[in-house]
């Protein structure tokens, strides 16, 4: 019997984000106003795709170490679901800056980085789909898997560290401190952190198991 | 005249009570209409959570049962 416990866990967290995160006390802050509740809902959506891609990239190690294309699999759909979670992280923040910054897209270091990521590992998915055979698809994807991950920590990681910028704890202040700092904040976001993270898992292992089924079928 | 007269009560009957509620503009002591209604936003917030999660119990147990099958088959 398979273990379920994590997949329940995923929903406590999240519908508990949803309760904590409209009904919490927040800190009183100019120009954000309430939307400082969006940390639960925009920020999470990046640290659950920084967590499945540090899934990626240790599966995509793994695959060169073992030449197992199970590992490559992983590799390739919590890559996926980062995806996912990034196009959405995208998204929210583009409706967070226009009532915040006052336009759905501003020319930010970091916005621009986050943009870019999306497009490398864009990338990864087309060089995989120009390939037949398994193995060759496997491991020249490990390679750029790697390179891949290490892009996204410059263009989200140190290089908005680097100039200044819009987004809160960019621009020479690391960390988002000034704004994480409260402990009513922390209280809802770590929870809802790790719930968007077991809920990405989840999707990510029924891809899996779905081309499992779908290779088992192919091979009969 | 006779039978109508019940029916004609139970219309007097449901406007009555229909526009005293449509009148009274007190709000009732009622949870999900305090605080600007956020009591609402979370029950609508909710209910995407659960419609998202029940779809994946469900495509969890579709996939488990197509394992199964595999599984006997082979």
């Amino acid at each position: 019997m398979e273990k379920h416990w994590w997949k329940i866990l995923s929903a406590i967290l999240l519908f508990y984000t949803v309760i904590a995160g409209f009904l919490g006390d927040v800190p009183t802050m100019a120009i954000l106003n309430e939307s400082i509740r969006n940390l639960y809902f925009h920020v999470t959506m990046w640290f659950a795709m920084m967590i499945l891609m540090i899934v990626s990239l240790v599966y995509s190690i793994k695959y060169l170490g073992s030449f197992e294309l199970k590992s490559d699999v992983i590799a390739e759909e919590s890559a996926r679901v980062a995806m996912l979670f990034g196009v959405l992280g995208l998204l929210t923040g583009m409706v967070w800056a226009k009532y915040t910054w006052g336009a759905w897209w501003v020319n930010d270091v970091q916005l621009n980085g986050a943009a870019g990521t999306m497009l490398v590992y864009t990338a990864y998915f087309l060089l995989r789909n120009s390939m037949d055979d398994e193995q060759k698809k496997a491991r020249i994807s490990a390679v750029y898997s790697i390179f891949a991950f290490a892009m996204m920590i410059v263009f989200i990681i140190i290089l908005p560290r680097m100039t200044d910028s819009l987004h809160p704890g960019k621009g020479g202040n690391p960390g988002f401190s000034s704004y994480d700092l409260d402990h009513r904040l922390r209280l809802v976001f770590y929870p809802a952190v790790i719930g968007w993270t077991l809920l990405g898992v989840w999707i990510m292992s029924l891809r899996i198991r779905l081309r499992n089924i779908h290779k088992n079928i192919e091979s009969n | 005249m006779s039978s109508k007269l019940p029916m004609l009560l139970f219309v007097f009957l449901i406007v009555m009570v229909t526009s005293v509620s449509a009148q009274s503009s007190v709000d009732m002591a009622d949870v999900m209409r305090s605080d600007g209604k956020i009591y609402v936003v979370v029950a609508v917030a909710s209910v995407v959570m659960a419609g998202i999660l029940i779809y994946l119990v469900l495509l969890d147990r579709k996939i488990s049962a197509m394992e199964k099958k595999i599984k006997n088959k082979a």
